[in-house]
């Protein structure tokens, strides 16, 4: 057999170093490294919190004595009442809404859907005490619509009000998602059947999306019964347990008190997060390889019909933002309504600037170290070898959806405060307060990076091996180019809730490592409620500018490579 | 053949409770091209990868050119691979695919080797486009070239066909066939499609349960296929229920001649006689063996040949299949026919 001598190659197949020395560096090293920081981030924290909790030294309201003494307690109850009644007002009303809005941008034919998505959205740029600030210039004593309603504005309907803005998108992304895939292969079975289509709307819609509007329910339920940032704003005097636990911990130094009352809000959390789950599994594969994409086709009546609505709520949000932003700009409300920038000199406010300053590095910190070290982390888990560790890391990363900003944020104050601890250093610096924002958000962003990792072929990583190709330089010039957009999104995700965030670093800053969001909330205290205004607008819009230049950013980058992402070859 | 290059000796590999690899052991000369043949599940996928070192065996040895690489991980090995996904990474251009696995030779060296190797699968002038531009058929190639740029002593194949149509594929069969004859490399390849398979292989494993059934060159798989299950799975064939008597097997109440290589001692007092449908003679002109009066059910005309479908008579509800071609067919009219099972095409089965 005559042989081409293409094949032939002077080279030594010895070696100083095992060939896989590197990625088994690489691999290994990360995935420990992973658990050490998750073990640090997450579960050390909430043991150190149930620890303190159940078992707590008297003096300090913990124990399970304190507990069954706090739960037989009249105010207790009154409190979990009030905050049980509010969160439940607050789905009734947002859940059906969002169920409304996400149905009219995902199967109607609605004009300007991107910009109604856009509007819809606005409530997460922003802490959630700005529509309680808001509220307060609409409706409070001195507001503009003061004469719109019969009492004032500070309890219930202020808490259920400002808690509808607040969590309505988050509602929205949810129920988006739900009904953003069908088959409209049912659709056209349901016609040629000659069903309605509200018949249709009943038997196809509303079976695929049940899930996600109860996922949406618990979701808005346990973010309701968490925040305080609302309740602090608007409550007036209809106090709820999520403010106790705030002002026992840190007005009362009563840490037991806090944990028991952190462990309350943690059980509405796990139980939705548990169904959740469950009705998951028994949905799976509802869409199948096969189906093809719905697309609505034009209805007048429909159509009309939810521009109105849609309309309504943009106007709503946009009226509400709106006023936040006008009343920060205004000199002395209500009597001097000439427009200065005199809310925003926070230079003669202690903390002043640092705040905002603050903000902007624990933001920028959280969404670059920790878009980049969570993509990594999710890169090593979905692409390497499965094993009992890489399960184990899975089940930690996903701990932090099912834990409130609240209950994580008492969990640091109890293992990082400890004496005994040698990162008792880290308290109340800016460090531990990427951290814990990191670990709180840190779900989403992983489920988003796996999302984008498991997109590509899975062969990818054997055909490097087999090209000898170290696989952490595979990482830098395959993988991270082809998911650049999503971890954009990542890093967007990261930096707006790190900038927004008050129920976990409310526990955990210092004089010199306040937050913007949080320096919101003392001003909103101590009565000065224009320069709190004045804040959360700067954040909303540092927010809204970082989002738009990564979109931007984003948009650019898909341009470029539209080459070779345009047309998947097989 | 010549010296061995690629050995396997009794590799095993379970996932949980399931024996996906129970004892294969193989060995492919140098310039080989070997298929290895089954339904999904088999195994076939799970061996490939455990010689390319992407999953580990549990037990048993991988040698390649006598260097023991069991316990090397993939990088240590010498080998090339094309995946069924071909695995080209979308965001690098054709030139930088086949570049990939050449770090740390000279600008100059790596450019030259990309070249060859474009003009070796024909793609010479598509080195800046990218995978998406590029037909199924050329990704194949592109993703060939950047497996042996690098100048492995292997080339692993895995259901490389299984993304084409079939048109194309026939081509692209023959075209790889004859680049592995002209480059001499030694090959495995992981394939479901017989008919791939006889195209290409120099030899067949044909693996069922974890197992190597029978290890052969095509021709004797079809011709002589060791196992039911080879027998039943390479080709179409009839079979027969029989209980041995004598030189003779009976079918019912027919007794059938069988040929002498067939009758030897330590053969099954019953089993099944298998036979292809293309030896099955209808309507002979002069006498043969074993010939019976039978009834025609069905005619299906596949183009170049014909599929006859019938019932002995001696038999009925049993559907048996011949084939003939189609020039034949006029000899045949009314649904009276008589067919031979001749001895030679009469294999028997415990």
């Amino acid at each position: 057999m005559q042989q081409v001598a293409i094949l032939h190659k002077p080279r030594t197949l010895v070696r100083r170093w095992p060939a896989d020395l590197a990625d088994r560096l690489f691999v290994q090293g990360g995935q420990w490294l992973l658990l050490a920081l998750l073990l640090l981030g997450v579960l050390l924290p909430l043991t150190a919190m149930l620890w303190r909790g159940l078992a707590g030294d008297p003096g300090q309201g913990g124990g399970l004595a304190a507990a069954s003494e706090l739960v037989a307690s009249a105010n207790f109850r009154w409190l979990l009442g009030n905050s049980l009644k509010s969160a439940l007002a607050v789905v009734l009303i947002v859940v059906p809404l969002a169920y409304a809005f996400a149905y009219a941008l995902q199967r109607t034919c609605v004009p300007g859907k991107g910009l109604w998505r856009g509007i819809s959205l606005l409530p997460l740029l922003a802490p959630s005490m700005l529509p309680g600030i808001a509220l307060i210039y609409l409706f409070g004593n001195q507001g503009v619509l003061r004469d719109f309603i019969p009492d004032n504005i500070y309890g219930f309907w202020g808490i259920v009000l400002g808690q509808v803005i607040y969590t309505f998108p988050h509602a929205l992304m949810v129920l988006l998602s739900a009904l953003a895939l069908a088959d409209a292969r049912l659709f056209d079975a349901a016609s040629s059947m000659g069903a309605s289509p509200w018949r249709a709307f009943r038997s196809i819609t509303w079976p695929g999306s049940r899930q996600g509007l109860f996922a949406a329910a618990c979701l808005v339920f346990t973010l309701c019964v968490t925040d305080f940032g609302v309740p602090v704003v608007v409550g007036g005097d209809y106090q709820v347990l999520s403010l106790e636990a705030y002002k026992a911990v840190v007005g009362q130094q009563q840490f037991g008190r806090g944990a028991l009352i952190g462990l309350f809000l943690l059980l509405p959390a796990l139980l939705s997060f548990a169904v959740d789950l469950w009705l998951r599994r028994r949905q799976r594969d509802a869409m199948g390889g096969r189906a093809q994409v719905y697309h609505p086709q034009p209805s007048r009546g429909r159509d009309g019909a939810f521009l109105l609505l849609v309309l309504l709520v943009s106007a709503c949000l946009l009226g509400v933002f709106g006023m936040a932003v006008y009343s920060s700009l205004v000199k002395f409300w209500p009597y001097d309504l000439s427009l200065s920038l005199h809310n925003y000199a926070f230079s003669e406010l202690p903390g002043g600037w640092l705040a905002y300053r603050n903000s902007l590095l624990l933001a920028t910190c959280c969404a670059l170290f920790g878009g980049v070290l969570i993509f990594l982390g999710s890169y090593l888990l979905e692409k390497t070898r499965q094993s009992p560790l890489t399960q184990l890391l899975r089940l930690l990363c996903f701990i932090p959806m099912a834990v409130p900003g609240l209950v994580l944020g008492l969990g640091y104050v109890f293992f990082f405060n400890l004496p005994a601890n040698p990162l008792h250093g880290l308290y109340g610096s800016v460090t531990l307060l990427v951290i814990c924002t990191v670990a709180h958000f840190l779900t989403t962003a992983q489920m988003t990076a796996s999302a984008a990792l498991r997109q590509l072929d899975g062969e990818f990583e054997a055909a490097a091996l087999s090209l000898k190709v170290p696989l952490l330089r595979h990482f830098f010039r395959v993988t991270l180019p082809i998911c650049l957009p999503a971890l954009l999104d990542i890093v967007r995700y990261l930096f707006v809730s790190a900038m927004t965030t008050v129920s976990a670093v409310i526990f955990l800053y210092s004089p010199d490592s306040l937050l913007a969001a949080i320096a919101v909330l003392n001003m909103d205290d101590a009565g000065n409620v224009g320069g709190a205004a004045a804040m959360s607008t700067l954040i909303l819009l540092t927010s809204a500018a970082v989002s738009l230049l990564l979109a931007g950013a984003s948009r650019g980058l898909l341009r470029r490579s539209q080459a070779w992402r345009a047309a998947p070859g097989h | 053949m010549a010296t061995v290059d690629l050995q396997l000796r009794d590799i095993h590999k379970g996932f949980g409770a399931f024996k996906a690899l129970d004892g294969v052991s193989l060995d492919i000369a140098a310039g080989e091209l070997v298929c290895l043949l089954g339904p999904s599940g088999c195994g076939k996928t799970t061996l490939l990868r455990c010689i390319a070192g992407l999953e580990r065996q549990d037990g048993g040895a991988i040698r390649f050119a006598g260097r023991d690489v069991s316990e090397l991980p993939p990088q240590a090995r010498d080998y090339g691979i094309l995946f069924q996904s071909y695995a080209l990474f979308p965001n690098l251009t054709v030139a930088q695919n086949v570049a990939y696995g050449l770090a740390g030779q000279g600008r100059d060296a790596i450019r030259a080797r990309v070249n060859e190797m474009l003009e070796l699968v024909g793609l010479t002038g598509s080195e800046q486009k990218y995978p998406a531009q590029l037909s199924g058929g050329q990704q194949q190639r592109v993703a060939l070239a950047r497996a042996l740029a690098p100048s492995p002593s292997l080339l692993l194949l895995d259901e490389p066909m299984s993304a084409l149509d079939a048109r194309v594929r026939e081509h692209l069969c023959g075209e790889l066939r004859a680049l592995q004859r002209q480059l001499g490399i030694t090959t495995l390849m992981v394939t479901h499609n017989q008919d791939e398979a006889m195209l290409m292989a120099d030899r067949i494993a044909v693996m069922n349960h974890g197992r190597v059934e029978q290890y052969a060159s095509p021709q004797d798989i079809y011709r002589a296929p060791a196992t039911p299950f080879v027998a039943e799975f390479v080709g179409q064939g009839n079979w027969l229920p029989f209980e041995r008597d004598g030189e003779h097997a009976r079918v019912g109440d027919l007794s059938l001649r069988l040929h002498s290589a067939q009758r030897g001692a330590g053969h099954a007092e019953r089993g099944r006689l298998f036979c292809r449908p293309e030896a099955v003679v209808i309507n002979p002109p002069v006498h043969e063996d074993n010939l019976f009066p039978a009834q025609m059910r069905e005619i299906t005309f596949l183009g170049n040949r014909c599929r006859l479908s019938f019932e002995l008579d001696a038999l009925p509800g049993h559907a048996l299949l011949a084939e003939l071609a189609p020039e034949s067919m006029p000899r045949l009219s009314g649904a009276e026919i008589w067919v031979a099972l001749p001895p030679r095409s009469l294999q028997v089965f415990a």
